[in-house]
């Protein structure tokens, strides 16, 4: 247990050091989201007056969580890259060829994309702070928020896992990036639901992602409310539990088949 | 004890493809077994399967005392692997691999450090340790792959094609360290598609064709199966016809090819003597005289009816 736990542990450190050495990995999780966030904030800061907006001190306390959750979807789908590049370069047979827990590898990367995704968090609330956001929940607020990004990263990772498991070609990891996008304007990240047209309004509503969001959101413009809180893990539980669950089938087709 | 026993081992692919068709080996402890094949032959497959990363869709096989399939994490314990093209992350240094493969094999912090710098340093490449991997030559990139996979002390070794693409020079400090490890009392188990190679470094030779073991024993046995060393005399000037008379008397005469006389010799290079007086008795002058060995390709010819291509590239890229 305490060996399979170190080489979690060694694993998840050499997929944060492969992030920041190559920058093709590190641009989504960090460049991207501040840009989209520093261009929204921008050219869309008008739109908390309108009738029905969630009360916020300003856009940047709105939409602050959907750039986190932007970042932590993209860390999911870079580490998904990662992995299937791993697996066609042969690093993957190194690790299967070692005397430890198979699942330990899906395991290792996803520590990894997890501990990218509590930067990224640490990155999104420090900007936000500077740039005049204000967290109504203060410091157990912030934990709140880094909880939710981390474990959401656990959980989008496993996505992304267990399409590189699945295929094994880093190309059609990476087809996966207009998805998110897809994905994320059909929630609440950017938007209030309640303020987009049919059907996306109702998609938004019922979009996991939207409830994970909201979360995360909460801390910043709201009290912590428990109904929130619920939700947010309950979503985080469902997405994890199936991109988990998706990503321990892959590897075992692919530890039975051989590729 | 043998270090590897495989009996009936089989590997069928999806669409039916047969690629191991019933491989029977039997690998002494502190022996060097080498593989030879063309690509596309099954040595890979064969090595996949030995080093748990394949299931045998027939057959079975025991590594260091453990089944592959059922005692896989064992088998896994026990051997040190060094795959075909040097599976290695461009982006980590070579002191991180080789720690990481530390801590894959269960050493502890201190201890991974202490046998990572120990081997980096006996594979000389202590000074290019903090470097990324991606800057390496092919020839250390093998030797980071080699001290990686001797971190934990393997009981046996498997080198998938350890010197393809490499130049003489790091070929032969590759043959250096194995027949090393090997004198440590190392199993190793090779596979390549370079004749010198099985010829120089093993003890025992399998030609693989086809999924099959199409020949097995000592280089020496091997070439000595496919008949007797032959001699090529080139004359400066004279009569090819009157000289092909002459070495008839001491073997085999063999087409001549452009002025050149070949004939087999029984006793190898004990006749060359012999057959160079009986050309100068009769007055014909030798320039050059060659004697060639059999070598494994005509072993593998043989045994095959075709050559070995070390060169082509790979056929079956899902099995090599």
């Amino acid at each position: 247990m305490l060996a399979n736990l170190r080489v979690i542990a060694s694993l998840g450190a050499r997929s944060v050091k492969q992030t920041f050495r190559r920058p093709q990995l590190m641009a989504p999780i960090i460049v991207f989201p501040t840009l989209l966030l520093a261009i929204q904030v921008g050219g869309a800061g008008r739109g908390i007056e309108l009738p029905g907006f969630p009360p916020v001190n300003g856009f940047l306390d709105f939409i602050l969580a959907g750039a986190m959750i932007q970042s932590t979807l993209l860390a999911g789908n870079s580490g998904g890259i990662a992995l299937a590049v791993d697996i066609e370069m042969g690093f993957t047979d190194r690790l299967l060829a070692a005397p430890i827990s198979r699942f330990a590898i899906v395991l290792g990367r996803l520590a990894g994309t997890a501990a990218l995704g509590a930067l990224a968090a640490i990155w999104f609330i420090a900007i936000g702070l500077l740039f005049g956001a204000r967290i109504d929940q203060g410091v157990p607020g912030v934990v709140v928020m880094i909880v939710f990004v981390v474990l959401s990263a656990i959980a989008f990772g496993g996505l992304g896992a267990a399409v590189a498991l699945r295929t094994g070609r880093a190309s059609v990891v990476q087809g996966l990036f207009p998805l998110v996008f897809v994905i994320l304007f059909l929630s609440s990240a950017f938007f209030p639901a309640n303020l987009m047209l049919e059907p996306a309004a109702t998609v938004a509503r019922y979009n996991p992602l939207s409830f994970i969001v909201e979360g995360i959101r909460d801390p910043v413009i709201s009290s912590l409310s428990l109904e929130a809180f619920a939700k947010a893990i309950g979503s985080i539980a469902l997405v994890g539990a199936i991109s988990i669950g998706l990503s321990a089938l892959a590897l075992r087709r692919r530890l039975r088949t051989g590729g | 004890m043998a270090a590897i026993v495989a009996r009936g081992l089989e590997r069928t692919f999806g669409g039916g493809l047969r690629a191991v068709d019933g491989v029977d080996l039997e690998i002494a402890e502190g022996e060097i077994y080498a593989f030879l094949g063309p690509n596309g032959a099954g040595k890979t497959t064969i090595v996949r399967m030995l080093t748990t990363l394949l299931r045998p869709t027939g057959g079975d096989a025991r590594v260091a005392g453990f089944d592959v399939v059922s005692e896989a994490a064992a088998v896994r314990g026990a051997i040190g692997v060094a795959l075909q093209e040097a599976a290695l992350d461009p982006l980590m240094t070579g002191r991180e691999l080789v720690r990481l493969q530390a801590t894959l094999h269960g050493l502890g912090r201190r201890e991974g450090q202490r046998k990572a710098e120990a081997l980096l340093e006996r594979v000389d490449l202590a000074s290019a340790a903090d470097r990324q991997v991606g800057t390496y030559s092919g020839g250390m990139r093998r030797r980071l792959d080699l001290a990686s996979a001797l971190v934990h002390g393997p009981k046996v070794l498997f080198l998938d094609e350890p010197t393809t693409g490499l130049d003489p020079v790091s070929r032969r400090t590759i043959w250096e360290e194995v027949e090393q490890l090997n004198d440590e009392g190392t199993t190793v188990f090779l596979t390549t598609q370079y004749l010198e190679e099985a010829d120089q470094v093993a003890d025992r030779v399998g030609i693989i064709d086809f999924g099959r073991i199409v020949a097995e024993d000592t280089p020496g046995r091997l070439k000595a199966q496919v008949g007797h060393p032959h001699l090529e005399v080139k004359l400066t000037y004279g009569d090819v016809a009157r000289a092909e008379e002459i070495v008839r008397r001491f073997g085999k005469p063999l087409p001549s090819q452009d002025g050149t006389v070949l004939v087999t010799l029984e006793r190898g290079a004990a006749e060359i003597a012999p057959v160079v007086r009986a050309l100068d008795e009769a007055g014909l002058a030798v320039e050059a005289l060659d004697l060639v060995e059999p070598t494994l390709d005509d072993v593998f010819l043989a045994e095959t009816g075709h050559h070995l291509e070390p060169e082509g590239p790979s056929e079956s890229g899902e099995l090599e």
